[in-house]
């Protein structure tokens, strides 16, 4: 155990046992300790082994530490092995990191909350499951990884269990992913009669060999991996639980619901890359789907009245832009768009929930307004986080990513114009979401009385967020001007470079249009939302756009869809069939001796009459039937 | 002679608990638990003492056996052997059989020492039913379960006992009486071929039989052990009996009995006929999905939470006779690691639903909601074995359930997939069982009281074996290894005995 590795996951695991098992004899400030200390440690660990492993790393830039053998059958050997290169060194930094910023913010948000130990013992849960997901060396510890941030997410977002609809989000998100999650199996098992193995690495080098391009199986293997990354990045066509998962406490939102467990699909690809390599058709259904997803989540924000259910469309939405990446093979500027937008979205959730705590709960944005005086720290933090999401060109991170995305989106080997066009739309929808967000919540009159201000170990994570959100962009900047490549360099020890395609034209044109789709946003925002806010009411009374509103305002219409064509039948079968049909078959033999019971025994009348009766009866059947034969 | 001393300590047991219960009425709960306790150290002792001697070899894999003449005219004799398979049962049995007994300490209240002693019978039962190497013998053990459990869920069930304990004896007896024809087959044409009639099972296994007769043979063995399992369509009489039997019935129906089934088919149906098994593989398959499937879509529906659990059985069920007709070393690694699993987390939900019923007098989960509040630990763990139920990687059945359906894949496609829906399904019961009772507005006023120590110490129990079975199952996986090994050879006889398959394109 002279590499410390194991102690990243191991210490959110020790937290989480902590609390579970002596959580009610703990006080509140013991609770906060374990729960957001041992997080905290996790990440100067993390920070510690990754300088280690970028300075003097060992050859091929990979730390790994096998703990025990997990399953070893007839050939079939899983190992709980923990591996760290250089793109799970991006998502453990961002776990741990947010991670221990988000806790430290939880300290002071759920101090209220009876159940503050529950609290914390399920996000150390969490961060640990997280962990072990982005660590682990073959596909099944990754699998258990897997599951266990869908069992975290459903214990924070039925967090407040007392109100069934709480439950009932919770359920729905468990089930929704597990969906994508089966799938998810299925193509392991494919792997592993395909490859004879489920590590990582060894599929990696093994790849090229076992398949050939576009061979039918790796595509099949591909897409039922693909439909696991959907079900639990919400993205199209099982991103309809993303929504309700809002019913968690805003933490929950910001650190599950945005900054990581949501990108596990990406990372699941990104770390799979060989295989969407070997299928154009793969590729192309990853990019498609992203593409759908961040138009349709685009749209539906737009429409949105709880500042929440904005951002986690707007969360759906710039997954989709990640999926967009890693569809056209622009894997970098995938993870790089991940990691900017972990630290922004993050924010952006912290904020929103300060100023929810605030307000008294209060969700729907037409109700707040005028903040931008009462709460300066939450405002700026939040304008910060805002221009990140609306790519404010030069001086937000979120700019830097997002162009990139745009730029490959046509540029790229996999990439189109059209895929451009759509994600250039989405860029633009943003801004405008974005803006209109901003303005409604801290422009115009205050409608809701301030109740108290957040306190210390609420405002410093917001902060300390902000900072990130402004610099993280710097690490990577555009070939034209800067031409800056720290991150890209980085992610090029795992990931292959991205290929350009040989007849694209200059860059700096298209990051000209993305600025002004951006500026274009903002405008539309302003325009409708802070100058001439009439005009908006005068949309509204149009028949045709209130149509088109309500269908965008109730997510395309994805969940009516799934409750007319599978839950009401799913409901509808199980409960006719509640009393077991099968069991009619028995009860029925039961019946049918009972009857033949009763009739026979009521021909032992004793009366004399109807046994001679009988008698003639049979003795003319018997010489009828000797007649006939 | 260890073997027989099992025997001899469950039955005498029972049998003083008989005698003590006319004068004390606390008596036969100590004797039925020292005794059960008794068994499962000895029999740890000599796990422990084993597990590093078990290993694959080409002879037959008994690690310790016992043989006495019984009735020698009619080739009877008493011949007890285990191999790692059998040895893995008894440790399971006794660990159940101590839990019964725990969990019927407060429950039982009337006729203590008549319950105590149906309790150790069926136990005795149990254990002589994994170790019997005599046909006959066998069913007489076979015979002894059944009619203990009779008394067991008859006396001391709930209001609609007695419908339940016959629709229990009818299906298993008459199931049964299949099986004995099918052994007195067996018998006999061995009896012709060899001269040699006996009923010993090692002779038996190499009986030359025309495979028409073959078939029929089999489905009499087949029979009897599907409606143990149970397989659908035979599988009504099993939420009828676990919803009536007290809790201690239940969790030995669902723990113990079940797996009688299994085993019959892993060490009869299989060695004793590995060609007409063959032969039904695929619908043994299709109607193993089809119970895993129908299994979960009736538990949905369910609002009395013991017929829930009860049907929960029957889809989990499904999984092992898929496995095992699956007839590849990983499927039937699952099998054996699903019987054990399934028998600790539905055994715990048992349990579970026993102790709510202890405090809230009721089944009925519309009655139910918000447990939570009152009964923290409870509410844990239920969530724990809620989880266990639907799969969840770390606890003990996603192993089972992950080798079942990794090793099916390898037999057939489409069966697996279609099987591998059944993981959504038992999310969505799972998650049923959790919000209905203790999730949501708590209904119903008053104090409930949280696990007492007794009841804490039964679920830590089982919350240790789930865990330790989902992170570190290789001891489990290396015990039974002989004895997979050997049915996939009986099987495949061509393959390689050290059996590192090789499933690589």
């Amino acid at each position: 155990m002279d590499n410390p590795l194991w102690l990243i996951p191991a210490l959110p695991l020790a937290g989480f046992l902590i609390l579970a098992f002596g959580g009610s004899h703990l006080s509140k400030k013991m609770i906060a300790a374990a729960g957001a200390g041992s997080v905290c440690l996790s990440a100067l660990i993390t920070i510690m082994i990754g300088t280690k492993l970028l300075s003097a790393g060992p050859d091929g830039g990979t730390y790994s530490q096998t703990l025990w053998t997990w399953i070893d059958v007839a050939g079939f050997n899983a190992k709980i092995t923990l591996t760290l290169d250089a793109l799970s060194l991006v998502f453990v930094f961002v776990i741990t990191f947010i991670g221990a910023l988000i806790h430290i913010y939880s300290a002071g948000f759920m101090e209220g909350d009876k159940d503050y130990s529950r609290f914390f013992a399920c996000m150390n849960l969490f961060v640990f499951s997280m962990l072990v997901l982005v660590l682990a060396d073959n596909l099944l510890l990754m699998y258990l990884g897997w599951e266990g941030v869908g069992l975290c997410s459903y214990l924070l977002i039925g967090f407040w269990y007392e109100n069934p609809a709480n439950g009932y989000a919770a359920r729905k998100a468990f089930t929704i992913t597990r969906i994508g999650d089966t799938a998810m199996a299925i193509g392991l098992f494919m792997v592993f009669y395909q490859s004879g193995t489920l590590v990582v690495a060894d599929i990696t080098a093994k790849a090229p060999e076992l398949w050939q391009q576009n061979e039918t199986v790796v595509t099949v293997i591909a897409l039922l991996l693909l439909a696991g990354g959907v079900g639990k990045s919400a993205q199209l066509p099982l991103q309809t639980w993303l929504p309700d998962a809002m019913a968690g406490p805003s933490p929950v939102s910001a650190l599950i619901h945005a900054a990581t467990m949501v990108t596990a699909g990406v990372y699941l690809i990104a770390r799979m890359h060989v295989i969407f390599e070997l299928s154009v058709v793969a590729q192309s259904v990853v990019a498609i789907i992203g593409a759908a997803t961040l138009l349709i989540a685009g749209f539906t924000a737009l429409t949105q009245y709880d500042i929440k259910r904005v951002l986690a469309y707007s969360t759906m939405s710039q997954i989709g832009y990640m999926f967009l990446a890693l569809g056209v093979g622009a894997w970098t500027a995938a993870v790089f768009h991940f990691m900017v937008h972990a630290f922004f979205k993050a924010l952006l959730f912290l904020a929103a929930g300060a100023i929810i705590e605030s307000l008294h709960h209060e969700h729907n944005m037409f109700r707040m307004g005028g903040l931008k005086d009462k709460m300066p720290v939450v405002f700026w933090t939040f304008l910060i986080g805002a221009a990140s999401l609306a790519a404010v060109p030069l001086i937000s991170s979120g700019f830097y990513s997002k162009d990139q995305i745009l730029w490959y989106a046509w540029g790229a080997g996999g990439g189109s114009p059209l895929l451009w066009a759509v994600a250039l739309l989405g860029a633009l929808i943003t801004a405008a979401y974005t803006t209109r967000m901003m303005i409604l919540t801290f422009w115009g009159e205050s409608k809701t009385h301030i109740g108290h201000h957040p306190g210390k170990r609420m405002t410093i994570p917001l902060i300390v967020l902000a900072f990130f959100s402004l610099v993280a962009g710097f690490i990577e900047l555009p070939h034209n001007f800067g031409h800056f490549t720290l991150f890209s360099d980085l992610m090029h020890k795992v990931l292959p470079e991205t290929i350009l395609r040989t007849n694209v034209s200059s860059e700096w044109m298209f990051q000209l249009l993305a600025a002004l789709a951006t500026f274009g946003g903002i405008f539309l925002g302003y325009f409708y939302y802070g100058q001439q806010p009439q005009r908006i009411e005068n949309l509204r009374q149009n028949e045709m756009l209130a149509g088109l509103r309500r269908f965008w305002f109730s997510g395309w219409g994805f969940d009516q869809l799934y409750d007319v064509i599978l839950v009401k039948p799913f409901v509808f079968i199980t409960r006719i069939n509640k009393a077991d049909v099968v069991d009619k078959l028995y009860t029925g033999i039961v019946s049918v001796t009972h009857a033949l019971y009763r009739l026979l025994s009521r021909t032992q009348s004793g009366s004399l009459r109807w046994y001679i009766m009988g008698m003639v009866i049979g003795a003319i059947v018997i010489l009828g039937i000797q007649m006939m034969l | 002679m260890m073997l027989a001393l099992l025997i001899v300590i469950l039955m005498a047991g029972g049998l003083t608990a008989l005698l003590a219960g006319k004068w004390n009425k606390s008596f036969p709960r100590w004797i039925a638990l020292i005794s059960s306790t008794a068994g499962f150290l000895i029999l740890l002792l000599f796990w422990i003492d084993q597990h590093q001697v078990v290993q694959v070899s080409s002879d037959q894999n008994w690690l310790v056996q016992y043989q006495k003449d019984w009735i020698l005219s009619f080739g009877i004799t008493f011949h007890l052997a285990i191999d790692g398979l059998s040895l893995l049962l008894l440790v399971l049995t006794f660990f159940m059989g101590i839990l019964a007994v725990l969990c019927s300490w407060e429950e039982i209240r009337e006729r203590t020492g008549f319950y105590y002693f149906n309790l150790l019978w069926i136990l005795a039962g149990v254990a002589g039913v994994f170790m019997a190497m005599d046909l006959f013998l066998f069913y007489f053990f076979w015979e002894v379960m059944l009619i203990p459990m009779y008394f067991l869920i008859g006396i001391w069930g709930s209001e609609n006992r007695v419908y339940a304990a016959y629709k229990f004896f009818i299906f298993t007896q008459a199931s049964g009486l299949l099986m004995f024809l099918a052994i007195l087959g067996l018998y006999f044409i061995h009896g012709n071929n060899t001269g040699v009639y006996t009923f010993s099972y090692v002779e038996l296994t190499g009986t030359v039989i025309p495979s028409q007769v073959a078939i029929w043979l089999m489905m009499g063995f087949m029979v009897a052990f599907a409606v143990k399992l149970p397989v659908v369509p035979f599988h009504t009489w099993l939420p009828d009996a676990h919803g009536e039997a007290p809790t201690a019935g239940s969790l030995i129906l669902a723990g113990l009995l079940l797996k009688t089934g299994a085993y019959g088919m892993l060490r009869f149906v299989i060695p004793l006929f590995p060609e007409a098994a063959r032969q039904v593989a695929v619908p043994a398959m299709v109607l193993g999905v089809a119970g895993i499937v129908y299994g979960a879509l009736l538990a949905y529906s369910q609002t009395d939470l013991k017929r829930l659990v009860a049907f929960t059985s029957v889809s989990h069920m499904g999984f092992v006779l898929m496995g095992i007709f699956a007839f590849n070393e990983l499927a039937l690694q699952g099998v054996v690691m699903q019987i054990v699993t399934h028998a600790i987390s539905t055994g715990a939900l048992f349990i579970l639903a026993g102790m709510i019923k202890e405090r809230l007098h009721t089944r009925d989960m519309n009655l139910m909601g918000g447990l939570w509040t009152q009964m923290p630990r409870l509410g844990t763990i239920g969530m724990v074995f809620a989880m266990a139920s639907l799969g969840l990687p770390g606890l003990g059945s996603f192993i089972a359930e992950f080798l079942i359906l990794l090793g099916a894949f390898h037999a057939h496609f489409w069966i697996t997939v279609v099987a591998a829906s059944g993981l959504i399904f038992s999310a969505v019961y799972s998650l049923r069982i959790v919000q209905k009772i203790f999730l949501g507005p708590e209904k119903g006023a008053g104090h409930i009281p949280d696990f007492s120590r007794r009841e804490m110490v039964i679920m830590a129990a089982l919350t240790v074996s789930i865990v330790w079975l989902g992170l570190y199952p290789q001891p489990v996986i290396n015990t039974a290894k002989p004895a997979v090994v050997r049915l996939v050879q009986l099987l495949q006889p061509d393959s390689d005995i050290k059996s590192e398959q090789s499933y690589v394109r």
